[in-house]
Order: structure tokens, then sequence, then C-alpha cells
């Protein structure tokens, strides 16, 4: 029932244009900053911005953080879960999909009133105890798309056997988290990691709200400045968000061809 | 008390451990639970208990009524039109293209294609995505320019501006439409091949087998989908910020507003704007909830 048929073609021709058109509109403007020639000027003057530097490496950081405490918090927990507790499944799962529905804008309005420098727990006073509220933020912002991903690698592997194999060998549980679960569910983990960092590194409003120097506050001051580097920067930032979703694709492929069917 | 015991009995005989282990069961979720308490539903918690207070901590329902003022009510209804429009118009565009691309016949290397770009897109959100726009249809961008250029029609002189609410759907339609192709490719795969054959065997138009046939087990999907990128618009801010500074009055440049400098002069104020997003965009995503279930029966 092959059918190439007119439609499709003519949506896809107009999808492809819709998405490319912005992307090349993009390229040739970031090459207009000399005039009269096309160069690479606004990226040159992008990456000698100290700034830039700056917050570019701040935010990787930031996203290199949210991973490790996301990692930490999301693995044990999805791993209990399937193991001792799969009547909580449905509450740890529903609790993991409510940052998609409080906005991010919302959460961070809420930890601005709870954690003031008045507060009980004040932690906007102190510039480690935001970077601090920020990173636990990020892992609130990434927890759908973290607790997914471990969920969905740890119902593909035998949870119990794997434990008591490695119980009955003597083992006790970091060893069995760590050594055990965790290489076992690494793409899993990996993919996660990868769209965490493609979420956290550009974030702005958690940021700006915060005010702390991030890539997103960056970006959105440079673009409210200047002409030609935005562009720069928005081409560095997609070049970031595909180079994470290729390596996600990456480890998932590797994976595949590294455990043959038995 | 009773019950509470005699459920623990059970709850420790199914799981094959003693009385002594299930409580320690329990604390294995209970770093997860903290977090979530303290990052997630106290402050979320906190905001909503806000709104139904006045300054001094008595209840009240003023706040939730001072939302009825002019600016406020015109904020929240252009926040609700843009993602309602860019969430029908993605929700189209994502299922035709992706309808195509699974579906239409066309040779194999363009789905995983489709799939990985709508990855990234999906991504782009934010700032950036911004200035991809200016650079594009902003008023010296190369759209704009060509247009000018080749067919001598300025179309910020027939009343387009980005910086307006087409503007901004066209711009949120960037993330919206790879995402509805992200979500309804599996339903869409649900579709089974014999069910059309089946139809055009027994003289089915192809109207006949959309109206009878797909459309019964795709709009849980379409509709639970479509609500979800209406949320997914509706808490969007940085885009908006990144296209228009604070020009555009939608709901979350006035909440980001509020939080920096209290422009309403009433905190509490800003908590029942809070929790007025809370609420549409909790009704959306149960909803898409509620539709998702629903769809799934066909996708075994």
């Amino acid at each position: 029932m092959k059918r190439a048929r007119i439609g499709p073609w003519i949506a896809l021709t107009l999808g492809t244009l819709y998405f490319i058109v912005p992307l090349i509109a993009t390229f040739e403007f970031s090459l207009r900053m000399r005039r009269g020639e096309y160069s690479f000027d606004a990226y040159r003057v992008v990456f000698a911005d100290a700034r830039f530097q700056a917050t570019f490496g701040y935010s990787s950081l930031l996203a290199l953080a949210t991973i490790i405490v996301g990692v930490l918090l999301v693995v044990p927990t999805a791993y209990w879960v399937n193991l001792r507790l799969p009547k909580l499944r449905p509450v740890i799962e529903f609790i993991t999909l409510l940052p998609l529905v409080i906005p991010a804008i919302v959460l961070v309005f809420g930890y601005l009133r709870l954690y003031n420098s008045e507060s009980w727990l004040p932690m906007t006073g102190h510039e480690q105890a935001t970077d601090l509220l920020l990173t636990f933020g990020y892992v609130t912002l990434a927890l759908p798309y973290m607790y997914r991903a471990v969920d969905n690698g740890l119902r593909a592997i035998d949870v119990r056997t794997l434990t008591e194999a490695a119980q009955s060998l003597g083992a006790g549980w970091p060893t069995i988290l760590f050594r055990v679960i965790l290489p076992n569910v690494r793409v899993a983990v990996l993919s996660g990691a990868f769209l965490t960092f493609a979420i956290v590194i550009g974030e702005f409003t958690m940021a700006a709200l915060l005010n702390r120097p991030a890539f997103g506050p960056y970006l959105q001051l440079i673009g409210a400045n200047r002409a030609y580097e935005p562009s720069a920067l928005a081409i560095i930032a997609f070049a970031v968000t595909w180079a994470c979703m290729g390596l996600i694709n990456l480890v998932g492929r590797g994976a595949r061809t590294a455990a043959p069917a038995p | 008390m009773t019950q509470s015991s005699s459920t623990q009995v059970t709850a420790a005989r199914s799981a094959g451990v003693s009385f002594g282990r299930i409580d320690w069961a329990w604390l294995g979720v209970a770093p997860f639970l903290i977090f979530a308490l303290l990052f997630l539903i106290l402050p979320t918690g906190f905001l909503v208990v806000g709104a139904f207070q006045d300054n001094d901590g008595n209840f009240t329902l003023k706040n939730i009524a001072n939302l009825s003022q002019p600016s406020i009510v015109a904020a929240y209804w252009i926040s609700i039109k843009v993602s309602a429009a860019s969430a029908v118009i993605g929700g189209l565009v994502g299922f035709s293209i992706a309808y195509a691309a699974i579906a239409g016949g066309v040779p194999r290397w363009i789905r995983p294609t489709l799939m990985t770009f709508s990855g990234v897109a999906s991504n782009f959100a934010g700032v950036p995505l911004a200035f991809a726009f200016l650079a594009t249809l902003g008023r010296t961008g190369l759209v704009t320019a060509l247009l000018v250029t080749y067919f001598d029609f300025n179309i910020y002189q027939y009343g387009f501006n980005l910086l307006s609410f087409w503007g901004l759907v066209i711009t949120y339609l960037y993330f919206q439409i790879p995402l509805m192709i992200l979500i309804m490719a599996p339903a869409i795969d649900g579709l089974k091949r014999e069910w059309r054959e089946a139809s055009t065997i027994l003289g089915a138009t192809t109207w006949q087998y959309w109206r009878y046939v797909a459309m019964p087990v795709l709009w849980p999907s379409l509709l639970g989908t479509t609500l979800l990128l209406f949320a997914n618009a509706f808490g969007a801010i940085a885009t908006a910020y990144g296209l228009t500074g604070s020009s555009l009055n939608i709901i979350t440049i006035l909440l980001f507003a509020q939080i920096r400098g209290d422009v309403l002069h009433d905190q509490n104020l800003g908590y029942a704007l809070a929790l007025g997003m809370i609420v549409i965009t909790g009704c959306s995503n149960v909803a898409y909830i509620w539709l998702r279930a629903r769809s799934e029966r066909w996708q075994r």
C-alpha cells in the first residue's frame, strides 16, 4: 500500500521551509557584522566576550550540578519504587509530572517568598546558597524528563533479580545502587542528563529572578543591546541543543548495538 | 489504629519482609519526598495560601476578586488567546506533518530525521528562539527584506508586526509543532494499516475512513496533546520576553514584573495571579492526562 501522493509532500515541504528558513535567516544575519561582506566577526566578538565565557561556564557548571543532584535523587527513588514500593508508583509519577503543571515562574516566585533572607531557611541572602537554590529549581524543572528516562530504563531490566544476585554475593546498598543498577541504566541516565543540560543551559526565568549570572539572562541582555551578536548566540544555542540531542541518539544507538539480543 | 496495623501486616507479607523493615522501605523514598515538599509543593502551597490572605494573614477572597481588574483580565486573555492559537495551529500542522512522514508513503529516512529534528526544535525555546525570529521576520529580518526586494511587499506596511499577537504565535509554533509531532507519532503508529485496507475494501471513501475509523481512535490523543501544547505555551515567558522585552502584556510577563518590583503594589494579589496560572495550566494538564489514559487503549 505505497501511495506516493502529493498531500504528504506538501505538508513536509511547508514544514521544512518553516523550520529551515529561520535558521538560514539567523545564520545569514549573524554573518553581516562587517559592512559589505560576510564574516564571522559576530562569533569572534561573542567568544571573546568575557561575560559570554563567564555565564556559559556558570550555566554549564549549574547544569552539571543539576545532573548530579538529579541522578542522585531520581535513580535511588525510581529503583526503590520499582523494587519495594510499586504501590507508590502513581504518587511518585504524579509528583514528577507536577513541574509540567506549575510553570517555572510560579515555582521561583514561591522560592523567593519561602526562602528569602528573613525566612526560616534563608537561601537567597548568600551567593552560594542561591546557587544551591537555583540548582534545586533546575532539578525540579528537569524532574519529569529525568524520572521518565530512568524509570523506563529500570523497567527494561530485571531489577529484582539483579538486586538479589548482588545481595547473595554480599553487596551492600551503595554497591548495588552504584555498581549494579546505575551501570545497567547508564543509557537512560545519560539521555536524561543531556536533556537536562539542554534545558538548563539557556534557562532564563529562574536565573533572572534569582539574580544569578547565568547564560539565559546574558542572552536577554545582549538581545536588548546589540544587533548581530544575538543571531550568533542563537546559532550557538541551537548547536548546543543539537549536540545534546545528537548525544542522546548516539548513546541510545550505542546501547542497542552493544547489547545484542540473547 | 487496628486498620492501619492490619494493612501494615498485609503490606509486610506481600513484600516478604519483616515488620521492622517496612518503615525502612518508606525511608527509601523519603529524600525524594522531602525534596518534592521543599522545592515543589511548599513553594506552590505558600502562593496558593497567600492568594487567600490579606496583608495581616486573615482569610479573604479580595485578592481573587481583584483579579478582575481590566489590566489583569487583559493579560490573562491575551495569554489564553496566544496559547490557544499556537496550540490549535501547532496541533493541526504538527499532526499533518507527523502523519505525512509516518503514513504518507514517503521515503523511510524522513521519519527518523523528522523525529531527531523535532527533539531539537522542541527544546530550542526561550531567548535564542526570539533572536532567530527577529532575524527572520523582524523589521530588518531576512524574509522581510527578501519580500521587499523581490515582491515589493513590505509586511510591516500591511499591519504585520513580530512584536504582536500573531508574531508571538508564529514564534511559539517553532516549539509547539515539534512537540506535537513527538507526542503524536506513537498514536499515528497505532492506526493499523489493516483498518485503512478494510475500510477501502468495504467501499469507504477517504472522508468516511477519517470520520468513522481514524478520528474516533485519534481524537483523545489529538485533543489531549493540544491541551498539553496550550499549557506549554501558557507557562512560557523567555521567548516572549526575548522577543518583546516587556511590551507585550501577557500574564507571565506581568507576573515577572510583579515578582521583580511589585508593580501591582499588592503582594497578595501577586499570589492570586500565580494561583490563576496554576488553575489554568492545571485544568488543561488534568484533561490531558485523562484523555491520554483514554487514548492508550488503542496503542497496545
